[in-house]
């Protein structure tokens, strides 16, 4: 017998294995967001409205419109005037923008639910690292950028890790549950930032903003305006192979999703869980407040009241739906800004109200979150679900 | 007489893994059929595709003379058939009462659910059958030995009359297997039928009426228990012929490697469960920890492992003072521990089993340089610990958590053999391994302490106790009552001891 055959033969076998658990993985997340998507267009149509002509808005909001996209490059081939083409770039850049701190808050929840913690505190530490970096990004001046910038996105991170930090401190310490503790963050966060756009981070008397950062803590755009796109969505997919090399390929995030997957065997095996708890959280911050320096320094360039639309809330969804894997966060935030970006255009277009978009996320997570219905829908007879483990409950 | 329940031609195909291949049995109506056969041989699998919980590839199912379909648990309750599995299925924060009417919940006044109602029929089941228990007690308050008694009871609140007892015994006392016994006793006398997979064969040519064996997914053949003797048995399961004795040497001890002084051990719900204990376990034997469970053994061995801190006294490792050390320094100071309970501390059931082969050293070259996990060597250990502990698994790839019972056992037993140490700490080393991986495994425990390792097991079986031990230290309440000779000990004396009575004429010197 040729050993050389079978052993090709394995070797086949287990790519083959790999290939259909990709799919597997990936089956249910696709599946519950077309479903999300006919539903919706369901209600649409129940409420009234042409859920194609919807869509179509969508999309085009999204993504820019073909007809526009190819008129511009026949301009610039033509004329040399790159002008129509960059313009009709907009939606889709400016889906990444918003996709961008997305990536980041949901990585946050991600590595949180890893170590089988609910970080509902990324909202707050967007907050404090917008806050801190902006600090950072104005305060300082006549640094050259190569310096100013990485310390300004520092700032940020340093910033949320602490935030970050506390609820984990006061949960590996005291047993105190991190929910409740990453709520009560959310609203310090809040309040403090009241205050200090009011106060001592105030630009002027009238508005409660923070003064614009310095051009030397700007993260770079790649086209002129309107385009605001900028590096932060890069730092964003560079955070989140980062995040999944961390969590598979290093001892620290061995342990932590030991932790997270059985506390009784990880403390059995030597881990800390009172270490890998902190360090989580913290790092849930950083990357969270890397979100909020990313967003304040490549695009808004000031911090003010509204800063932090939801981006904290929404990554709990986007971590649920890309099952706590820092690829599936990225292709599910990419989901979320594509949908969030069009969402307006489809408003102006079609007349649908944005809220229809929230509608579609919420069915996405439902079905997301209770796979039996994707499988009793389109009759998948059994599909072998990776359980992520998410929380321990309560009181644990 | 009529057979209640008929499996025909049944195969079941997992990725890599023909689990059952085209096995027949039939269980007659009011008998005990006994289920034997290897760990991963497939019984379990058998069983879960009568309750419904998977679907057949291939083969009939006949209950009571009528083909039928098992679609889900639902189905089988429905058709009367019960099952109690290997590992428990009870949410431990919840009461008797409430797990028991899980998924069938009795409702007054269209909304509340009727505690009281089920709670009177838990009394009624207890009465009937000798199946005691408070249905209001939490279920992590209790034993497991009651644990399985609420497990069994489930099944008689759904009026199950073809009950499946999956390793029941596994984790029982001999006293509650006694009990055990009886009660099903009484289940057959009231017309049950029942299926009993169980790996300890002098149970079944007690028990049984009828015996089937599997071997590799396929049946093997069936014995009459009158026939039937453990040596046969053993021989039918493994396919080979197995020693149910240990051979060893006799022990050369040296100097001690774990000297325990004074200890107090509080458990988690702080009560002092372990109260002054002292002993030596010396290099090179083996000192058995004998005694009903809940007597201590459980929390005397956290302590000494870093899980439960120590209460007071001293617990010293090779010169080194170790009580109240974290987990980590207990095992970098060279101690190995196979923990009682498997699923909870030993493995990440939803780990690949190469992940969990490393669970203790996995910071350590060649599996990391710096923080950096190694692929390569974390996979070629697994591989080769696989196929020297003949793990039965279709790769290393796979979670740990979908081997069969026996083979999780082998994956802990492996990772803890397969690092240098000085101590080897053994909770229930055995408990649910087939007949030839006992022999295996005890032969390893033997070979350890003939290099010099010290080693102290942990053992409700006594069997194993006696079979293992250069010296027998009993539990009793906290308490160390005697430490005996192993050769001089009699299964009377450590009877006498484990229930708190000090035999005057054997009583030996510590
Ligand atoms: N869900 C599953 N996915 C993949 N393989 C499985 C699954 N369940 C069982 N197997 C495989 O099927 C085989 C039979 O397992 P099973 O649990 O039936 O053994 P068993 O006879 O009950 O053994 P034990 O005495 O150790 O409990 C094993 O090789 C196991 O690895
Ligand atoms: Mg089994």
């Amino acid at each position: 017998m040729s050993e050389k055959a079978s052993k090709e033969k394995k070797e086949q076998t287990e790519k083959q294995k790999e290939q259909s658990s990709l799919r597997q993985a990936l089956l249910v997340p696709v599946l519950a967001v077309l479903s999300g998507l006919i539903l919706g267009g369901v209600v649409m149509a129940l409420s009234g409205s042409n859920p194609f002509q919807a869509y179509a808005a969508l999309f085009a909001g999204s993504f820019g419109s073909p007809s526009v996209i190819i008129a511009g490059m026949q301009t610039y081939f033509a004329t040399g005037d790159n002008n129509a083409l960059v313009r009709s770039l907009y939606p889709f850049t400016e889906s990444l923008v918003t996709a961008t701190p997305y990536i980041f808050t949901g990585l946050a929840v991600a590595i949180g639910f890893r170590a089988g913690l609910f970080n509902i505190g990324a909202e707050g530490q967007v907050f404090i690292g917008a806050l801190c970096s902006a600090f950072i990004g104005y305060s300082i001046k006549g640094l050259p950028m190569i310096i100013h910038l990485p310390l300004a996105l520092l700032a940020g991170a340093a910033g949320g890790a602490f935030w970050g930090m506390i609820p984990g401190y006061l949960k590996a310490r005291f047993g105190a549950h991190e929910v409740v503790n990453t709520i009560m963050m959310n609203w310090i966060a809040f309040r403090l930032s009241d205050w200090l756009l009011k106060g001592p981070m105030q630009a002027s008397n009238f508005r409660p903003v923070t003064p614009n950062v310095q051009a030397s803590a700007e993260l770079p755009r790649f086209f002129e305006d309107p385009l605001r796109f900028n590096l932060g969505f890069f730092l964003a997919l560079l955070f989140a192979y980062l995040v999944y090399w961390f969590l598979f390929k290093t001892t620290l995030g061995f342990e932590i999703r030991s932790v997270g997957a059985n506390p009784d065997a990880a403390k059995y095996a030597g881990m800390s869980i009172v270490k890998n708890i902190v360090l989580v959280m913290s790092l849930a911050g950083a990357l969270a407040g890397l979100g909020g320096g990313a967003q304040v320094l490549g695009v808004d360039h000031w911090v003010g009241q509204g800063f932090s639309s939801g981006y904290g809330f929404d990554a709990i969804a986007i971590a649920l739906l890309g099952k706590s894997h820092p690829f599936g966060v990225v292709l599910a935030a990419l989901l979320f800004g594509f949908l969030r970006s069009g969402a307006t255009n489809m408003q102006s277009m079609a007349g649908i109200p944005v809220d229809i978009i929230s509608i579609i996320q919420g069915l996405v997570i439902v079905f997301v979150a209770a796979p039996a219905i994707i499988r009793w829908l389109y009759r998948i007879k059994s599909i072998k679900v990776e359980e992520t483990v998410l929380t321990r409950g309560w009181g644990k | 007489m009529a057979n209640v329940l008929e499996l025909q031609g049944i195969t079941k195909r997992f990725p890599g893994v023909l689990a059952n291949d085209k096995i027949d049995i039939a269980l007659r109506e009011g008998k005990i059929l006994a289920l034997l056969g290897e760990n991963g041989a497939g019984k379990s699998t058998l069983m879960n595709i009568l309750y419904g919980l998977y679907k057949p590839d291939e083969g009939k199912i006949f209950v009571r003379g009528k083909e039928v379909e098992i679609n889900g648990p639902n189905d089988a309750i429905e058709l009367g058939i019960g099952m109690v599995h290997q590992h428990f299925m009870l949410i431990p924060v919840m009461t008797v009462v409430e797990n028991v009417m899980l998924g069938v919940e009795s409702i007054k006044n269209g909304l509340f659910l009727d505690r009281e109602k089920v709670a009177k029929r838990i009394h009624e089941i207890s009465e009937q059958y000798g199946l005691e228990v408070d249905p209001h007690a939490y279920i992590q308050d209790l034993p497991v030995g009651i644990q399985q008694r609420v497990e069994i009871i489930k099944v008689l609140y759904r009026s199950a009359d073809i009950l499946i007892l999956d390793e029941p015994t596994a984790v029982l006392t001999p006293q509650e297997v006694e009990g055990l016994f009886k009660i099903i006793n009484t289940l057959i006398k009231a017309g049950k039928s029942i299926i009993f997979i169980t790996h300890k064969l002098k149970e079944v040519i007690a028990i049984a009426d009828d015996i089937s064996v599997l071997r590799l997914g396929r049946m093997v053949g069936s014995i009459e228990p009158s026939n039937a003797t453990p040596q046969k048995l053993a021989t039918m399961m493994v396919g080979r012929d197995v020693s149910l004795v240990v051979q060893k040497k006799v022990a050369e001890p040296k100097e001690a490697v774990l000297k325990v002084e004074n200890l107090f051990v509080r458990d988690e719900r702080q009560n002092m469960t372990v109260r002054g204990v002292s002993f030596e376990v010396r290099k090179g034997e083996v000192l058995g920890v004998a005694g009903v469970q809940g007597n201590g053994q459980t929390e005397l061995v956290y302590a000494l492992t870093g899980l439960l801190p120590v209460d007071g006294g001293t617990i010293e490792l090779e010169g080194k003072m170790l009580h109240n050390a974290t987990p980590r320094q207990i095992l970098e100071s060279g101690v190995a521990h196979i923990p009682e309970d498997r699923q909870r501390h030993g493995l990440i059931l939803n780990f690949p089993i190469h992940d969990n082969m490393v669970l203790c050293t996995y910071y350590k070259e060649p599996f990391a340089h710096g923080v950096s996990l190694q692929e390569k060597p974390i996979f070629s250990n697994a591989e080769e610990l696989i196929k020297q502990y003949d793990v039965r698994t279709p790769n290393i790839y796979v979670n740990v958590g979908t081997l069969s019972g026996g083979n999780q056992q082998k994956v802990i037993v492996a990772r803890e053999f397969s690092r240098p140490i000085d101590l080897l700490i053994a909770s229930q080393p055995t408990r649910g391994l087939d007949v030839g991986s006992i022999e295996y495994i005890h032969l390893q425990i033997i070979k350890k302490r003939d290099e010099g390792t010290g080693v102290l097991v942990v053992s409700s079986e006594l069997d194993e106790i006696l079979a293992l031990s250069d010296r027998i230290a009993v539990m009793y309440k906290g308490q160390i009552m005697d430490v005996l000779d192993a050769k001089q000990a009699t299964k009377e004396d450590l009877g006498l001891l484990m229930a708190g009575i000090h035999p005057e004429k054997t009583s030996k010197k510590k």
